[in-house]
């Protein structure tokens, strides 16, 4: 106790001692983030694995190897195997377009990819009833043709872009901002072709921002709800994704299975936190200007 | 020192040698056009051709109105509490060094991870009558889940990451001299935090509390399942709109949606306008 400011886990040195905390207050401090983090965070995500093995491994087991959850999990991969890939094409290219040129309206194409952020995941799959179902302007014409988009595949793949598709583009703008033009146009002084360019001087350049980019876009595409459940029409084994299905588990009371799902997807979120966080920390200096979102 | 020459005019854009402009900005207008513009257009359309006098009827129908402000009370009311615990999280993140930071640092983004109906239910469970947190809380006769202040708790949980991510980098950036002054001045530790400090991270806070308002207002996975969802006390806007659509009451549904991004859009202006003004008056 010789000297008051030294703290067993405090790194700080104690010629900065009049510049932090008084020990008590940093406890008070730390208790109550902890607190707060523990009932808001850790609980709800400990409850989520302790509900779905309630009633044992076999239960869980056989709950997950149910047709319907089995064709919920297939339609979930599908989506997001068609999803993501648009995304990650068009972010590139519209982070290309953004970042690499100057030109009148950048600033609102800007606001236009940051705007699904802005709409509420309902209004997000709403827009697309209104567009294409029955009382719509193209609604007839789609039936007359036969062809569904609405409660069906097409429609749910639609919502999910217009939900996830912010991800990609919004890591590369400001990382391939940050980055500048000079790589580019010395590649291209040097004979390079536009394609060679990209592929082997931009592309190396953003890989880890990229690979962010489609970690987050890929779990937001899994889990979205509100936007698939307004267009998908809860077709049990066929137009059910795993959300969906968990909310369909939930109201039958049967809460167990629901859970059983939703730790698939809990599962999910964990491998993507554990992705992301190695992602920050080997390559942090790379994918910089994603910090914070 | 640009090369260009000075031809003088008006132009699209700036001369650049890299190729691709055409194709990288015409791809991304197709995209944003059918992603996005078209399906709005169709929104705004749609609320358009109600008629001024039907779109009001709807928008003003009682219902609807206590569905809206639920949905804006509940997510201002999450936002603040965000702004207070998701400062303190950040401050202990930023400044502490404790065991498992790492960890904890990356627990902070759970909420963008997670499914939003595996948090509802999560919640839902935790905080019913029986549940951990809700039997803790039975006895002081206090009702969360099934209940408006279920609603908050969701939104609490939705909107964290957003208060302590946007806080956090600029926590990182203090110039901890500034601290080293106030302190050698004779100004307590109190008083460098909030004479010196909170003014520096004044714009970040308002610009995570506006993240996190403008996802509350729109939430809706996880906040369904806990809310009970009894028609003028604990039904959000997003599901009044989701009802109406079963009904084939297309014209409310339209008008409920038109509502909220109106008052989304208007609150996100302010904020810009609040933060820009903040940034000028602290610096």
């Amino acid at each position: 106790m010789a000297d008051p400011v030294v703290f067993a886990a405090e790194a700080t040195p104690s010629s900065t001692a009049g510049i932090t905390e008084q020990r008590p207050a940093r406890w008070a401090l730390m208790a109550v983030a902890f607190i707060f983090l523990g009932v808001f965070l850790l609980l709800p995500l400990m409850l989520v694995f302790m509900e779905a093995f309630k009633k044992g491994v076999g239960y869980y087991v056989s709950t997950l190897g149910e047709r319907d959850t089995l064709s919920a999990i297939r339609l979930t991969l599908l989506v997001a195997a068609i999803s993501v890939p648009l995304n990650v094409v068009f972010g590139v290219a519209m982070a290309w377009a953004i970042a690499k040129y100057e030109f009148k309206g950048k600033a609102f194409l800007t606001t236009l990819v940051d705007l699904p952020f802005s709409v509420s995941p309902v209004i997000s799959g709403l827009v697309y009833v209104l567009l294409f179902g029955a009382q719509s302007l193209l609604g007839p014409w789609l039936k007359a043709n036969g062809i569904e988009i609405l409660f069906a595949v097409p429609g749910i793949v639609l919502a999910t872009i217009f939900v996830t598709f912010p991800f990609v583009a919004r890591e590369l703008i400001p990382l391939m901002e940050a980055q500048g033009t000079r790589d580019e146009e010395a590649a291209i002084s040097l004979g390079a072709s536009g394609w060679q360019t990209f592929w082997y001087v931009t592309l190396p350049n953003v890989k880890w921002g990229l690979l962010y980019g489609v970690l987050l876009c890929n779990a937001r595409a899994m889990g979205e709800f509100g936007a698939v459940s307004v267009v998908s029409g809860h077709i049990r084994g066929q137009t059910n994704t795993m959300p969906l299905h968990v909310e369909i588990l939930y109201n039958d009371y049967n809460a167990t299975g629901a859970f059983a799902v939703a730790s698939l997807l809990a599962g999910l979120a964990l491998v993507t936190l554990a992705l992301k966080s190695l992602l920050e920390m080997r390559y942090g200096a790379e994918i910089a200007a994603t910090r914070g979102h | 020192m640009s090369a260009a020459p000075a031809r003088a005019g008006w132009r699209f854009r700036q001369p650049s040698v890299i190729p691709g402009f055409g194709l990288t900005l015409g791809l991304s207008l197709a995209y944003l056009t059918l992603i996005i513009l078209i399906p709005l257009s169709g929104l705004a359309w749609r609320s358009a051709s109600l008629g001024w006098p039907q779109f009001w009827a709807q928008a003003t129908d009682s219902r609807t109105i206590n569905a809206l402000s639920l949905s804006f009370g509940t997510a201002l009311a999450a936002a603040a509490v965000n702004v207070v615990f998701g400062t303190v999280v950040a401050w202990v993140l930023v400044r502490y060094r404790f065991p498992g930071k790492r960890v904890v640092d990356a627990m902070v983004d759970l909420p963008f991870a997670l499914p939003t109906a595996v948090a509802g239910i999560a919640l839902t469970t935790l905080y019913a009558p029986n549940g951990w947190i809700g039997s803790l809380l039975a006895p002081l006769d206090i009702k969360v889940a099934y209940t408006p202040l279920g609603i908050v708790v969701a939104l609490i949980f939705i909107g964290l990451p957003f208060v302590v991510r946007t806080v956090q980098p600029v926590m990182e950036e203090i110039d901890r001299e500034v601290e080293e002054a106030a302190a050698t001045l004779g100004a307590t530790r109190f008083q460098t935090i909030t004479r010196v400090l909170f003014p520096g991270l004044a714009p970040a806070i308002v610009t995570g509390f506006a993240l996190a308002f403008a996802r509350g207002v729109g939430e809706y996975g996880s906040v369904i399942f806990i809310a009970g969802n009894l028609p003028n006390v604990s039904e959000i806007a997003p599901l009044l709109i989701i009802i109406r659509l079963e009904e084939y009451n297309y014209p409310a549904a339209t008008a409920i949606a038109a509502v909220m991004l109106i008052i989304s859009f208007a609150m996100l202006f302010v904020i810009n306008m609040l933060q820009s003004w903040s940034r000028k008056r602290y610096g």
